[in-house]
């Protein structure tokens, strides 16, 4: 029993560790994407004017969708380049939640995984329900 | 004025906006939708696009270190990600309907309330018998202190878990953080200890602002020419005020700092009522 006890604390401290780990280099990798696009982006058009953001026009300018993103980062778009690092940021704290949802399967916390997979699911709801990926 | 300028001023406004945001706990993302609307002129959605951004980064950034301590309370996170997900997905739908001036003028007000919040008194105090909904939920537990570990125990699950949703649409709607509502559920409604509750809501504000974010993306709020220099300046401001944060107290910083940013939410809200957004 105390056995078992001490492994289940150390279970929790790990995915602790893990989840602090995995935020800090989502977030570091994230950066470092949007770095270097940013750095593509202001080789190619950086004595250009500023384009007009004072209006809006959405998804006229493209990028909004993985497909566009990654056709973008292949034919090395600065802009697709900085989009794709824009989506490694918003996918790092989606990632947490997965990686807790596998904490509180070792810790076999049933009401918590319950509760983890409403969140995931309501971020896929998220992703998916505007029928666009 | 040429990309290389505008990119270069940018990156410094959002540095300072950083450093701001996390000198005053008010967070980037905040500071960065008056910066970009009122001195650069850009459109509040694009605005809002680079708010997200901003918060999603700030907060994943400190809370790998929170995470680490042991004061973030995981589980609680978790269980109120529920209703903040959900609200901030409903928030980024509204949005479509909802015209720029009266996001402008609401997103004044919550500035004005969030600015105040920072500047109230804290609970610092452990309460030691929960409510059955805390225990069953097993959302009680301890965090470590200068004294040792100190238990607590919460109550209005119900109440907090409803702020909550509300906190989440306002993020979906205005792509702030909402770190202010987060924590008035938490500290004054369900009786957490205030290093708790700080720390947990930071923990949740990414996990909020990612799940309006990519209805955002999808729509094309989210420019790349300004989320470059805004992600980058924003996180390095919140690293150094982070690191200004262990070594000073700035509660005099901090006055000033509220006061100069409710002038900056009656522009937002005087500009919206005359229809400038």
């Amino acid at each position: 029993m105390k056995n078992m006890a001490s492994k289940k604390i150390l279970a929790d401290q790990d995915i602790e560790w893990l989840i602090g780990l995995q935020l800090r280099f989502g977030v570091v990798i994230a950066s470092l994407i949007v770095l270097i696009g940013g750095l593509v982006y202001l080789t190619q058009s950086g004595t250009s004017a500023i384009p007009h953001y004072h209006s809006f026009i959405g998804t006229k300018a493209g990028l909004t969708t993985l497909g566009e993103i990654f056709k973008g980062v292949y034919t090395i778009n600065a802009k697709g380049i900085i989009e794709l690092g824009v989506v490694a940021l918003i996918a790092t704290p989606i990632l947490r939640v997965a990686f807790s949802l596998v904490g509180f399967i070792i810790e076999k916390d049933k009401m918590y995984i319950c509760i983890t997979i409403t969140v995931l699911a309501v971020m896929m709801v998220s992703i998916f329900g505007g029928s666009k990926i | 004025m040429t990309i290389l300028t505008f990119t270069l001023i940018l990156l410094a406004g959002a540095y300072l906006a950083g450093l701001v945001g996390s000198l005053t706990g008010l967070g980037g993302g905040v500071v960065v939708i008056p910066l970009l609307t009122l001195v650069f002129h850009v459109d509040i959605r694009y605005a809002i696009g680079a708010a997200l951004l901003a918060s999603i980064a700030t907060s994943s950034g400190a809370a790998s270190a929170y995470v680490k301590e042991g004061i973030t309370n995981i589980r609680l996170g978790m269980f109120l990600e529920i209703a903040t997900t959900i609200g901030a997905v409903l928030g980024a739908v509204i949005a479509v309907y909802t015209p720029t001036n009266a996001i402008a003028i609401l997103f004044g007000v919550i500035l004005l309330f969030s600015a105040s919040m920072t500047i109230r008194k804290k609970n610092q105090e452990a309460l030691t018998t929960g409510s059955k909904a805390s225990l069953k939920l097993k959302l009680n537990n301890s965090y470590p202190t200068r004294d040792g570990e100190v238990s607590y125990q919460l109550k209005n699950v119900g109440v907090g878990f409803s702020i909550m949703t509300l906190a989440g649409v306002l993020s979906g709607l205005l792509g702030i953080g909402s770190g202010a509502l987060k924590v008035l559920a938490m500290d004054s409604t369900m009786h957490i200890p205030f290093k708790v509750s700080t720390t947990t809501s930071n923990f949740m504000i990414g996990v909020t602002a990612a799940a309006s974010a990519v209805v955002y993306l999808q729509r094309g709020y989210m420019d790349a020419g300004i989320a470059f220099p805004v992600i980058l300046g924003v996180l390095g401001g919140a690293f150094t005020g982070s690191k200004l944060l262990t070594r000073l107290d700035p509660k005099v910083l901090k006055y000033i700092f509220c006061v100069a940013i409710s002038f900056v939410a009656v522009e937002m809200i005087y500009n919206g009522y005359n229809h400038q957004f």
